[in-house]
C-alpha cells in the first residue's frame, strides 16, 4: 500500500512539475485573493492583522478547491480511470498517494502565502510552535477531504460547482480550528491554542481513516 | 403519490411484444406509493399532530422563564432529534450499501437523507424564530450550535445535490454513500457543541420521563412532538423510498422499451431487405 501511495504521489507531482499549474495558476490566484482582502478591508492594517489567521485559511481553502479539481482531472482522460482500476494498485495506496501529492502542493502554496501575509499584513508571530504544528495538520485534513471529493466530483455533470459545495462545508471545522490556533499564535485571540491543535489532529485522523476506508468505492467512481 | 403513468405504462405496452421478456417480468409493478401501512401511519401522524397542537397551544401553560416562546420548542426540539435519527439511519444505510451493494439500503439512505435535511431546515427556521423572541436576534454567528447545525444542513444539501445528478444506480449509490458517511461525522460534534464550546444556546431540556427539566403538560407536549415527527418521518420515508424504487423501475422499463423498439425496427428492416 505504501509503495503504491509513493508511486501515485510521485506520478502526480511529476505531472505538476511539468504542467506547473500550481506555479502558474494557483500562486497568482492566491496573490490576487490576498490583494482583494486588503481592498475589501480598506487597507486597515490593524484589521488585517487581526483577521490574518482566518484570511490565510480561507485563501488556502479556495486554492485547495482549484488544486483538488486539477489533481482529480489529471486522472480522467484517455481511459485512465479504467487503467487505475485494472492496475493492481491498492485503492488505499491510490487514495493516500493522491492525499500526499495534494499535501505537498498545498504546503508550497501555504509557504508562499505565509511569506506574502507576514510581509504585507504586518503579522507578529508569538507562538511559532503552534503554527508549525497547525500548518501540517490543517493541510493534511484539507488534502484528505480534497482526495475524497475531488475524484468523486470529477465524474459528475457540473463538477466545477459541485466540488466546492461538497468540500467547503466539510472543511469548515478545519477552518475554525486552524483559524483559532493561528489567532492564538499571532496574539490576536486569547485562549488555549493547543486545544484547537488537538481538535485539528482529531479531524485530520478521522478524515484520513474515512478516506482510506472508502478508497475502494472511491476508486470505482473515479 | 403516483408515478407518471406515461412512463410506468411503458412496460405494459412493451410486454405485448414477445421479445421483451424482462418487461413481462416487471409488468405488474405497482404504480403508487400508498399502501395500507402508509395510510395507517398517515392517519396516526395526523392524530398525533392534532394532539401535539392541542397540548402545545391549549392544554400547556406558558413557561415561567420562557413565556409563550416555549411553544416553539415543542416543534424545534423534536425536529432536530428526528433529523439526527434520519441522518444516522442514512449513514448506517450508506455503510451497508458500500458493503452489500443492494438496492434497499441505498434507497433508504436517499429517503432518510432528504427527510433529515427537511427536518434540519425546519429546526433552523423554528430556532431563528425562537432566537428572535428570546435573544433579540434571528441568528448569532458566534454560537457553535447554530453555526454547526447550518453546516450540517449544507453538508446534506450537497448530499441531495449529488443524489439528484443523473448516473447509473450503482454510481449514484456509491457517490452518495461516501458523502453520507463523511457528512455524518459532524452529527456528534453538532449535538455536543453546547458542551464543548461557549454557547448561548440552551442546554438539554428533555430527558427520559421523570428526568426532564420541565414537567406536566409541557413535558407531555414535548413527547407528543417527538411521536408526531417520528410518525411523520416514518410515513414520508415509506413514500419517498417507494417513489425512488418506482423511479428506478420506470427508468429500467424505459430502457427495455427503447431496446425492444430498436429490435422491432431492425427485424422490420431485415424483412424489407429480404
Amino acid at each position: 500500500m505504501w509503495r503504491d501511495a509513493w508511486l501515485i504521489c510521485r506520478k502526480d507531482l511529476r505531472i505538476e512539475a511539468r504542467s506547473r499549474v500550481t506555479l502558474n495558476h494557483v500562486l497568482p490566484f492566491v496573490l490576487t485573493v490576498v490583494m482583494l482582502f486588503a481592498f475589501a478591508l480598506d487597507a486597515d492594517t490593524t484589521m488585517l492583522r487581526r483577521a490574518t489567521g482566518g484570511l490565510f485559511w480561507v485563501t488556502i481553502l479556495f486554492a485547495a478547491n482549484v488544486i483538488a479539481q486539477r489533481s482529480a482531472a489529471v486522472d480522467r482522460p484517455d481511459g485512465l480511470p479504467d487503467a487505475l482500476r485494472l492496475s493492481r494498485l491498492s485503492p488505499a495506496g491510490v487514495y493516500l498517494g493522491k492525499t500526499a501529492s495534494l499535501f505537498v502542493q498545498l504546503t508550497v502554496t501555504e509557504i508562499v502565502l505565509a511569506l506574502i501575509m507576514v510581509l504585507t499584513y504586518d503579522v507578529r508571530l508569538e507562538g511559532v510552535a503552534v503554527i508549525l504544528v497547525t500548518i501540517p495538520l490543517g493541510t493534511l485534513s484539507i488534502a484528505a477531504i480534497g482526495s475524497i471529493y475531488g475524484p468523486l466530483a470529477a465524474g459528475l455533470d457540473g463538477k466545477e460547482t459541485v466540488l466546492p459545495l461538497l468540500m467547503l462545508p466539510a472543511l469548515a471545522p478545519v477552518l475554525l480550528a486552524a483559524t483559532n490556533a493561528f489567532g492564538v499564535a499571532f496574539g490576536t485571540t486569547i485562549g488555549p491554542g493547543w486545544r484547537w491543535v488537538g481538535m485539528l489532529g482529531m479531524l485530520c485522523s478521522i478524515y484520513v481513516v474515512v478516506g482510506t476506508a472508502t478508497s475502494a468505492a472511491l476508486l470505482e467512481e473515479t | 403519490m403516483t408515478v407518471n403513468s406515461a412512463t410506468t405504462n411503458a412496460p405494459a405496452r412493451v410486454a405485448a411484444d414477445p421479445a421483451s421478456a424482462a418487461s413481462k417480468a416487471t409488468g405488474a409493478a405497482p404504480t403508487a406509493t400508498g399502501s395500507r401501512g402508509t395510510r395507517i401511519l398517515g392517519v396516526a401522524t395526523l392524530v398525533a399532530g392534532v394532539l401535539t397542537l392541542l397540548y402545545a397551544f391549549w392544554f400547556s401553560k406558558a413557561d415561567v422563564e420562557l413565556g409563550n416562546t416555549v411553544r416553539i420548542l415543542y416543534i424545534h426540539v423534536p425536529t432536530i432529534s428526528i433529523a439526527y435519527l434520519c441522518m444516522i439511519t442514512n449513514a448506517v444505510c450508506s455503510v451497508i450499501y458500500l458493503w452489500r451493494r443492494t438496492e434497499f439500503p441505498d434507497l433508504l439512505a436517499a429517503a432518510t437523507g432528504e427527510i433529515g435535511t427537511v427536518l434540519l431546515g425546519l429546526t433552523l427556521i423554528t430556532g431563528a424564530l425562537w432566537g428572535r423572541s428570546t435573544w433579540g436576534a434571528y441568528w448569532s454567528w458566534g454560537d457553535p450550535r447554530l453555526t454547526s447545525t447550518l453546516l450540517l444542513f449544507l453538508l446534506y444539501l450537497g448530499y441531495i445535490t449529488v443524489r439528484n445528478i443523473e448516473a447509473t444506480p450503482r454510481a449514484r449509490g456509491t457517490r452518495s454513500a461516501i458523502i453520507g458517511i463523511v457528512s455524518a461525522l459532524l452529527i456528534y460534534p453538532v449535538h455536543m457543541s453546547t458542551t464543548w464550546f461557549n454557547s448561548i444556546h440552551q442546554g438539554g431540556t428533555i430527558g427520559a420521563p421523570g428526568e426532564s427539566k420541565i414537567h406536566g403538560a409541557q413535558e407531555f407536549a414535548f413527547y407528543l412532538g417527538f411521536i408526531t415527527f417520528l410518525l411523520f418521518a416514518a410515513w414520508i420515508t415509506m413514500h419517498r423510498f417507494r417513489l425512488a424504487w418506482l423511479a428506478d423501475r420506470a427508468a429500467e422499463h424505459d430502457l427495455d422499451a427503447a431496446i425492444a423498439e430498436r429490435r422491432v425496427e431492425s427485424l422490420e428492416l431485415g424483412e424489407v431487405a429480404r
